[in-house]
């Protein structure tokens, strides 16, 4: 479905006068390949390069070398442009500024649109996106008064009702409270569920990504750490060394371990860390 | 403060003016505004009067909200009627003090300006009153299309206009908070002269503005994103089409004009000077 | 040294169709020198209630004491009162507008009415307590990263010597390992001066590591107001109003209900592997 090979991206740093002076690399020769319907997350610092990445499945940016395939289409070709943005769609980080329509139900049919639906599908499936995040009721309101978790669900809603083969979350929570957080992350896992979208969450938050098929971690532009969320958080001082840190249930189990406890590594969720902990009794 | 002013809302009610085609609405008001210019005298006031309040009546709109809507311009108001009345030297003198004359064309002009300004401001927010922002724009861009044409970008000042509607309330809100954040680390916006007045609103414009130009930047990002690409080879999910009730209210409309006309022009009501 | 509220009401917009109850009859007593959390989901009336402090907000009716004074009386001097009284809000760096660091560090001071010479000592020093490094000192504001800036924007605030320092969510959008250091310095802060400091925070976890006591408000009224061992004691309470405990606290409540005999008013990871070893050896 996304798969890179060596992708580069540089972009040019300039002096006052606007002169380049040198170049400075956000990507550096990243490989990743997501399957179709995976559920795939990219963690890394703030700078870490992970939204410069995820703004290339997109289109928004195209590699300065390497490749990136979207569902089986080169993205540096312009003639491909838009079917690249029509197969993966985007959601990003800040809810008040993605959101185009002044009313709800406008805001969801913006993306079919501009893609030419004619107008009676546009409807149907306007309406059936915002049922599918469970925003129908909110249908004729002004986004304005929405909450922030709400207005991420619009924003999903937006993407879905262009029947997009994958969606990337840009830190779709990072604004969010926790309810607001939670909202988003169910509606996702059910959106997943239902349609067998591929979703690509980007995101520094460690309790979003439990469930995630398989993780990358990146830092400095590179992707340093790779594979199943049991493998990454039995990892606990390298995730730390990456400005990352891990639930609170993995880090007990990797401290009691460290005091000695004999419990299974890779401990993810509350349950599993108490099951382990009787197990010992 | 700045959340008061009700000029370029929405007022949502289901009422028959919010169901007409923005397009009728606008010609209508446009049709309105100018009509009040075409007489002077009180049989024409007396039905542009009767005219506006059965719209209002119609639309549901609670005439306080209405009148709240005048609050920010009184002022202006104010200056109009002070300039017309002192300054205009026709007819007989009514009063006069000092360098103060007030003639009877004077008193007739003032008075006729400012009900042709309270009406032309209830007429024009009537219809934003009635028709969401995405409406307006719509229905400008539906009557600016034939300007395509002459090279204008009707579709993309239209979808302009509806960003910049979207947008406002959440700059305003901005707004707020910068001023409460400023002031909270001592600023004091309140006093002094003009000159440190205006001064004094740098630490609120400068981060407003790279707020603004920040969320450009994002919102630009996220068009894009959903394939925004002009407005070339777009559909609309809210096609303009006129119906049945559309027609009716071009009929009155026509109807009211030319009454306001007839009678406003040639069969002028006379009481005492006006 | 203490803030005072009695019986302290809010009203939005009241009169209008937009009237909303934002806090009712708040009673509480914040005394000085303490590390006081706040935490309530979006809407429960913490922002407003903060907004008070330093008389921002004016209540609609009920007093607020500084000092023992009320500052609600006729003439009372309100900008000492922001002077004592310091207010950090959401996202801090978007007021940054001077053309570099130390001046808009300066700008509270500034308005103060101190001589330049005090004003740039007093800015150099909150600069080094919120650990910016010397060469940022004299860069625009809007060229350091994301973290930095908020560090230079609470500087910002603490140039202006407060006696009490609030801080609305000081760690939002910011990557874990940005979100430690802020509360680490925050924390060190607190040690340092006697200064009071009042946090507003969504995270629990964050929250049962640093603060002596937790200020719960739901509803625009305060729900509870007690150590955070105290308060996650009412774990169950919390989530019907959206909130949560600690991870850890819910570990140690399975473990007990299991038959381990581990205390349950446990808060921190490291304090939950010391009880845990110790009912297990």
């Amino acid at each position: 479905m996304v798969q890179t090979e060596k992708l580069v991206f540089e972009y040019e740093k300039r002096d006052e006068e606007g002169n380049v002076i040198g170049t400075s690399r956000a990507i550096d020769e990243v490989d990743i390949d997501v399957k179709e319907g995976q559920f795939i997350a990219v963690l890394g610092h703030n700078g870490s390069g992970k939204s410069t990445l995820a703004k290339h499945i997109n289109a928004i940016l195209v590699p300065t070398a390497g490749t990136m395939w979207v569902d089986g289409r080169n993205t540096s070709d312009p003639s491909e442009l838009w079917n690249v943005r029509q197969s993966a769609g985007m959601v990003f980080q800040n809810p008040d500024n993605q959101i185009i329509g002044t009313v709800v139900e406008e805001d969801v049919g913006f993306g079919p649109e501009n893609l030419g639906v004619p107008t009676d599908e546009i409807w149907k499936r306007v309406e059936e996106s915002l049922k599918a995040v469970g925003m129908i009721e909110y249908r004729s309101h002004s986004p304005n008064k929405l909450s922030g978790g709400q207005k991420q669900r619009v924003a999903i809603a937006g993407v879905v009702a262009m029947e997009p083969k994958c969606i990337v979350l840009d830190e779709p929570t990072a604004m969010l409270d926790p309810v607001g957080r939670r909202e988003v992350l169910k509606t996702v896992q059910k959106l997943r569920k239902q349609k067998q979208v591929t979703v690509i969450l980007i995101t520094h938050y460690m309790e979003e990504v439990v469930d995630a098929d398989k993780i990358y971690v990146m830092d400095h532009g590179h992707v340093v750490m790779e594979g199943t969320p049991r493998e990454i958080f039995s990892r606990v001082d390298e995730l730390k060394s990456y400005r990352l840190d891990v639930p609170q249930a993995a880090l007990l189990a990797d401290e009691l371990r460290k005091r000695g406890l004999k419990i299974r590594e890779g401990i993810l969720r509350k349950e599993e860390l108490v099951e382990a902990l009787c197990q010992l009794n | 403060m700045i959340r008061d002013i009700t000029i370029g809302q929405y007022y949502p009610a289901k009422s028959v003016i919010h169901r007409l085609d923005p397009r009728v609405k606008l010609v209508s008001t446009l049709l309105y505004l100018i009509s009040l210019f075409l007489f002077k005298s009180i049989s024409g006031y007396l039905i542009a009067t009767l005219f506006m309040a059965a719209v209002i009546r119609a639309s549901r709109v609670p005439l306080s909200f209405i009148v709240r809507g005048l609050k920010p311009v009184i002022m202006l108001l104010m200056i109009t009627v002070l300039f017309n009345l002192f300054l205009t030297r026709s007819g007989e003198v009514l009063f006069h003090a000092w360098i103060f004359t007030i003639t009877e064309g004077g008193l007739v002009t003032a008075v006729y300006m400012a009900a042709r300004l309270v009406y032309l401001i209830i007429g024009s927010s009537l219809m934003t009153f009635t028709t969401t922002p995405n409406e307006l724009t719509d229905g400008i861009e539906a009557l600016l299309h034939p300007l395509n044409k002459v090279r204008v970008p009707v579709h993309e000042v239209a979808m302009m206009m509806s960003i910049a509607l979207r947008f406002i309330p959440i700059l305003l809100e901005e707004t707020d908070k910068i001023m409460k954040a400023q002031i909270a680390r001592g600023a004091d916006l309140e006093s002094g002269n003009m000159i440190q007045r205006a001064k004094s609103m740098i630490p609120i414009l400068v981060p407003l503005f790279v707020s603004a130009f920040r969320r450009a930047n994002d919102l630009a990002m996220a068009m894009e994103a959903r394939c925004y690409r002009g407005g070339e080879g777009r559909t609309k999910m809210k096609p303009l089409h006129y119906r049945g009730r559309d027609y009716t209210a071009y009929l009155v409309m026509g109807a009211y004009v030319i009454t306001v006309v007839v009678i406003g022009r040639y069969m002028p009501l006379h009481v005492w000077i006006f | 040294m203490s803030i005072k509220l009695e019986h302290l009401n809010y009203v939005y917009s009241q009169g209008t169709a937009y009237e909303k109850k934002a806090l009712n009859d708040i009673c509480l007593t914040i005394p000085h020198g303490e590390f006081i959390g706040v935490i309530g989901h979006t809407g429960s009336g913490k922002s407003t209630l903060i907004q008070h402090l330093n008389g921002l907000i004016r209540a609609t009716s009920g007093e607020l004491y500084y000092n023992g004074e009320n500052i609600y009386r006729e003439g009372y001097p309100m900008r000492e009162l922001r002077n004592e009284v310091g207010l950090v809000f959401q996202y801090p760096e978007h007021q940054l507008f001077e053309i570099d660091v130390l001046t808009d560090v300066c700008f509270g001071p500034k308005n103060q009415g101190l001589s330049p010479e005090e004003c740039k000592e007093r800015a150099l020093s909150a600069l080094r307590l919120v650990g910016l490094k010397e060469k940022y000192y004299e860069s625009s504001p809007f060229e350091l990263s994301g973290g930095q800036k908020r560090r230079a924007a609470i500087a910002g605030v603490l140039a202006m010597r407060p006696k009490v320092l609030v801080l609305d969510e000081p760690t939002a959008g910011l990557d874990p390992k940005g979100r430690d250091d802020i509360l680490d310095q925050i924390a060190f802060l607190h040690r340092e001066t006697d200064m009071t400091v009042i946090l507003v925070s969504h995270s629990m976890e964050d929250i049962a590591r640093y603060a002596d006591r937790l200020i719960v408000m739901n509803r625009g009224t305060v729900m509870y107001y007690d150590e955070p061992k105290k308060v996650f004691e009412h774990y169950q309470e919390l989530e019907k109003v959206g909130l949560a405990a600690p991870q850890v606290t819910y570990i140690m409540h399975d473990l007990a209900k299991n038959g381990i005999a581990v205390r349950t008013d446990v808060t921190t990871v490291s304090e939950a592997a010391d009880e845990i070893m110790r009912a297990l050896s």
